[in-house]
Formats: structure tokens, C-alpha cells, sequence
């Protein structure tokens, strides 16, 4: 059963003469496990679908089903988006977003905080998951007081503090130099394989998605998608020649 | 997980110096509610240490403290045998200057018997008034030490007592006199007057006198005495025997008597109603400006809170967190703000209160109602921000 499955998703700015389309019928279907990049040029529409596939922005049209529930169909149907958020999607942003106030730790714990985990099985999850990301002796520092690096990893150790199915990045890179950038793809990649979540990571940066199972380009709203396992190393020719299947 | 705390621990300095700004502000409001519990306590000062039951005034009149009264000096005498009453003095109260040390000290003159109801209550210094003529026993407030001889009309007098918190409705201090002297200060006339009145009265009797030649030394004495009596007091302040009821006394007096009775209660209320009303209403409206002004500051500050932590506020609606985590933490940081503040203004005060010229008096009730007020503007402030917050779109989080 896919994670993440959408279908006819189209965003529509404004109306009539005045009408930009965001998305324009996009289709995709990601399964547990997998590393799906989706790139294009800025204002091509990524975000927007980040957004929409995100439950943050209602779509125009479109139907979209995470973990087999259906959960917008020209309109929201079923549970909360935001209580769908917090149980089943973890978000990583351009700028780590990490609350200034909140430590390391704190930042992690928050999230588990918001879905109702405290206490001692909080703490636990926290050191682990610190300890995963490798940034256990920052636990009680402030953002302000580590590297950009540092930080983009306490995003992701918040992104998978409630452990979920789909995680959505948006530019994790951007902000980051290459070589702290390619720690961060790292990351992605690892806990997509370990951790099972399928990761779908929103970048410009085409040098950072090496490796990624599928590759979806947003050209003027419409999602072209690559088939599976044909991202290589090989760069941009490559995957310009995989890309183009429309699903 | 307290977010409002964790905010506040990370931005100590800023928001402990916000806490001080507000605090003085809330200091401001805290002293005009003591200043206007201070004029309650004030005007009936003297009424209380009076310790009298019930107040023999002139016919029509609310005195002695809202208006003027004059009634014969003597009405004790008749007053103390109705049933029901153990006690009844007569008491004189007026404005006076002294002089002293190249200071006009501006006092409240009360003449009583010593030990009789209208005195002076309890004393912290020295002892009563022990002799007929020229003693005084002062309020503290004055700055007269016991010992000290001040001169006052066209007499020298000696503080042998000192009694505390005892002042006029207008906050000047009490200068507690016997009731001779304090008449004579009052109700003596000068040398110039008296001539006047004694040849106004001879003229009018002049026909008498004529009449009847041998008289004529005798009315000229009675006139004598009558132009220099003092034998007047502006009420008679009536203790009344245990269990006796006051408004039944009263009734008796008044049926028997051509003068109005007021009971203490009433006095208080004459004294809180229409001697203090105007200056009561003008603190109460200052309250209520400076208590708008705190709102309005208060919810500039939490707005301006909030503005500062909207792409954090955006990224938590992001993750999940429900509307209510927004709310409390607006919420909590706005009440830790008047906490802050509310602590603050109480020290400030409590440092403060005995360098008013006046009575500054809050009793813990008081500052239970105003920890209340400051509860609920600080809860209505925060709408503000609450309502910028809540309409965060956590697409904000997004993006650069």
C-alpha cells in the first residue's frame, strides 16, 4: 500500500483573468521506503505541491490518500489535516525552522509534546533520536549556538520524533554549504532505508539527488516523474533522459 | 512542554525589563488605590478613635464633619440621663495654624473631654490630656515631639501625648485640646468684638435700664458674661451602654430634644458619600484611565510578542500543534507579564507608601482585587496577539 498517493492535484492562484496555475494535474504514488526528489526552477510550482501534498495548502482540485486514507477529494474528507500532520508526516525546511527558544533537546521533544508523548518515553525517544543524528552532546544548546549543519539535523531529529510514514523536505540544502548538504542527503537517505519513511525532499539543487529512487520535475505546474531505480550518479544528462514519463 | 516559560527562560533580560516598565506603571495604579483608600480611612479617622455611638448635632444639620453646627456645651447634662446612654460629651473640631520653626503647620483642633467619648483613642507616645487648661496630645504626623511648647491663638501649649493615624478628612493632623481650650480658640471673641456686641446689647436695652435705674448693674454684668461665653460645642458625642440600640436612643433624643442624631454609621457615611465623594471619583477615574492605559500597553507589548514569534508559531501549527498551544502560550507569557508586574508595582508601594504626604493603605483585600484586575487585563490584552496568531498560516513556515 503506497504512503502517499495523489491524483488530478491542481492549485489555482486567484481567478478568472487573473488565475496563475500552481499545480496542474499532478499524479504520484510513493511507497514506504522510498527517496523521491522533486526539482524544477524557482517558481515552477514546488512548494505549492509540497504544501498541497503537505495538507498545508487546500488544493484547487484533486484527490490525495496517505496511507491508504483519503484524506482531500475535491475537498478535505476524513480526519483533521492538521491531526494527519502531526501523527503521519514530519517536515524539514530550507531555514531548519527550529524554535530560537527551545533547545536542541527541547525542539525534538516539542514535536512528541504536540502528539502526546511525555515524560520518560519522551526523553528516551529524544536521546535517541540525537543519538542517531549524531548531535547527542548539542542536546542542550540553543539553535543560535550551532552550525547550520548541526541545526538541519535537529530539524530532521524533529521531523522523525513522532515516527512518521512521510517525511516532507523542503530545500533541506539550501542554506547549507555542498559538503554540509551532502551530510544532510545522507541523513535523508539513511532513514529512508532505516527507518522505512518514504522522504520526499523538494530541491533546485540537482547535484544533491544522487541516489534518490525517483525524481520529479515540476516545469510551469506539471509534475513529470522518473521511473523508479533510474537515478544514477551519472548527472544531469542522465537524468534528464530518465525524466519525462508522466504518471 | 511550557513553551511561555522556555520563551521567557531565553529571553530573561528582555522580558524581566518589560516585566519592570510595566511594573512601575501597575506601581502608579497601586498608589492611587491606596491613596483612595487612604481618604476613606482618613475621613474617619477622628469618627473611629471618637469611639462614640451616636452624634448630638445642631437641628438640620449633618455635622460636625460635612457641615458646621453649633449646639449649647450644657446638652450633655440632659443627654446623659436618657436610658440607654452611659455616656455623652460635648466636642468642638477646627481648623488652626501653628507656626513652627518658620513652618505653617496646618492642624485639626478637636476639644474633648479627656477619657469622655470624642477623644483621642489610643496613644503610641507620653500620656493624656492630665490638666484643664494648656496641654496637647498630637498626631504624630504633625512632627511635634512630646515636651515641645507651640503657641496657638493667644496661647502656649505643651505636647504631652502623641496618638497616631488620627487625621482630618482633609489629612491634616489632629491636635487634641480640652474642650476649654479649644472653645476658647474657637468661639472667643476679640477685645474689638466684644465692645461691639456689648454696646449693640446696651443700646438695645437702654429703655430697660431707664426704666428701671437699680437693674442696671446686673444687665450690664449679664451682658458682660454673655458677650464672652464659649460655652458652645459643635456636637456631643454620646457612648451608649451595651446592647442599648442606637436607633432607639436616637429616637428618644430627637423626640425629646430640638437637634438631629446621627449614629456613627451615618457619619461614616456622610464622610465617605459627600465629604470625600468628589476627590473619591476623581481617584477613582484616574484608576480607570491608568487601568485602560495598562491594557493598551500590555496588549502593544504581547502583540509585539507575537509578531516577533510568528514563523516559530507558523511551524508549530506546521507540526501539528492545535490552536490551543498558540492560545497558552500568548496567554501564559501575558499573565507572567503581570505577575512580573503586579510584584513589582507591590514592592515598589511598599517601599514607597510612608513617603506620601498622605495616607497610602491597602489592606490585602485590596491588593486580592487588584492582582484580580491585573489578572483580567493582562487575559484581555492577549486577544489581540491570540487573534494575530491564530490566523498564522503555517504555509509561512515554508520558504525563505
Amino acid at each position: 500500500m503506497p504512503v502517499l498517493r495523489f491524483e488530478r492535484l491542481t492549485k489555482i492562484y486567484g481567478s478568472g483573468d487573473t488565475a496563475v496555475v500552481g499545480i496542474e494535474d499532478a499524479a504520484m504514488s510513493v511507497e514506504r521506503g522510498q527517496l523521491v526528489a522533486i526539482t524544477g526552477p524557482s517558481g515552477s510550482g514546488k512548494s505549492t505541491l509540497l504544501a498541497a501534498i503537505g495538507l498545508i495548502g487546500q488544493p484547487s482540485a484533486g484527490r490525495i490518500e496517505i496511507d491508504g486514507e483519503e484524506v482531500y477529494n475535491d475537498g478535505w474528507v476524513g480526519p483533521d489535516p492538521t491531526e494527519i500532520r502531526r501523527r503521519k508526516i514530519g517536515f524539514i525546511f530550507q531555514h531548519h525552522n527550529l524554535i530560537p527558544f527551545l533547545t536542541v533537546a527541547e525542539n525534538v521533544r516539542v514535536a512528541l509534546d504536540i502528539n502526546g508523548v511525555r515524560g520518560r518515553a519522551a526523553g528516551d525517544k529524544v536521546q535517541e533520536l540525537l543519538a542517531y543524528l549524531q548531535i547527542e552532546h548539542r542536546a542542550r544548546s540553543y539553535p543560535a549556538r550551532i552550525s547550520g549543519g548541526e541545526r538541519q539535523r535537529v530539524a530532521i531529529a524533529r521531523a522523525l520524533a513522532n515516527e512518521p510514514l512521510l517525511i516532507l523536505a523542503d530545500e533541506p540544502t539550501a542554506s547549507l554549504d555542498t559538503e554540509r548538504g551532502k551530510t544532510v542527503m545522507d541523513h535523508l537517505r539513511r532513514l529512508a532505508r532505516e527507518k522505512e519513511s518514504a522522504v520526499i525532499t523538494v530541491t533546485h539543487d540537482e547535484r544533491m539527488i544522487d541516489g534518490f529512487d525517483r525524481v520529479g520535475r515540476v516545469q510551469d505546474g506539471r509534475l513529470l516523474v522518473s521511473p523508479e531505480k533510474s537515478i544514477s550518479s551519472k548527472g544531469e544528462s542522465a537524468w534528464r533522459d530518465n525524466c519525462g514519463v508522466r504518471i | 512542554m511550557n513553551l511561555a516559560i522556555r520563551d521567557i527562560r531565553y529571553n530573561l533580560g528582555r522580558f524581566l525589563l518589560t516585566g519592570v516598565g510595566l511594573g512601575l506603571l501597575i506601581g502608579v495604579v497601586m498608589a492611587m488605590a491606596g491613596i483612595y483608600r487612604g481618604f476613606v480611612v482618613e475621613a474617619t479617622a477622628i469618627l473611629n478613635a471618637a469611639e462614640a455611638d451616636l452624634w448630638v448635632v445642631q437641628k438640620d444639620t449633618r455635622g460636625p464633619f460635612a457641615e458646621s453646627s453649633r449646639i449649647p456645651e450644657d446638652l450633655y447634662r440632659s443627654l446623659a440621663v436618657i436610658p440607654g446612654v452611659q455616656e455623652a460629651a460635648p466636642v468642638s473640631y477646627q481648623n488652626a495654624q501653628v507656626q513652627r520653626a518658620g513652618v505653617t503647620l496646618r492642624l485639626y483642633v478637636v476639644g474633648h473631654r479627656p477619657r469622655a467619648p470624642g477623644g483621642h483613642g489610643r496613644l503610641v507616645a507620653g500620656r493624656a490630656i492630665g490638666q484643664k487648661r494648656y496641654e496637647a496630645v498630637a498626631d504624630q504626623s504633625a512632627g511635634l515631639q512630646i515636651g515641645e511648647v507651640f503657641e496657638l491663638g493667644r496661647n502656649r501649649y505643651t505636647v504631652v501625648g502623641l496618638t497616631r493615624e488620627a487625621v482630618s478628612s482633609g489629612g491634616d493632623p489632629a491636635l487634641f485640646l480640652s474642650l476649654v481650650d479649644a472653645q476658647e480658640l474657637q468661639f472667643k471673641k476679640s477685645p474689638e468684638a466684644i465692645r461691639n456686641d456689648r454696646e449693640r446689647i446696651e443700646t438695645s436695652l437702654r429703655g430697660v435700664t431707664r426704666a428701671a435705674p437699680a437693674v442696671a448693674p446686673r444687665v450690664t454684668a449679664a451682658i458682660e458674661v454673655m458677650t464672652q461665653s464659649t460655652h458652645v460645642a459643635n456636637a456631643i458625642a454620646v457612648r451608649l451602654e451595651p446592647g442599648a440600640d442606637p436607633g432607639e436612643v436616637a429616637r428618644r433624643i430627637t423626640a425629646w430634644k430640638h437637634h438631629t442624631v446621627l449614629t456613627t454609621t451615618e457619619q461614616e457615611e456622610i464622610l465617605r458619600e459627600i465629604v470625600i465623594e468628589k476627590v473619591r471619583r476623581q481617584i477613582r477615574l484616574f484608576m480607570v484611565i491608568l487601568l485602560v492605559v495598562s491594557t493598551v500597553i500590555v496588549a502593544l507589548i504581547i502583540y509585539t510578542l507575537t509578531i516577533d514569534k510568528l514563523r516559530e508559531i507558523a511551524t508549530l501549527k506546521l507540526i501539528g500543534a492545535p490552536g490551543f498551544v498558540v492560545v497558552k502560550l500568548i496567554m501564559q507569557q501575558s499573565l507572567a507579564l503581570g505577575t512580573i508586574a503586579f510584584v513589582v508595582g507591590s514592592v515598589l508601594i511598599h517601599l514607597l507608601y510612608d513617603r506620601f504626604p498622605r495616607r497610602v493603605v491597602l489592606f490585602p483585600s485590596d491588593q486580592l482585587v487588584l492582582m484580580a484586575i491585573v489578572g483580567g487585563i493582562c487575559v484581555l490584552a492577549s486577544l489581540l496577539g491570540i487573534r494575530r496568531a491564530l490566523a498564522v498560516d503555517p504555509l509561512q513556515a515554508l520558504g525563505g
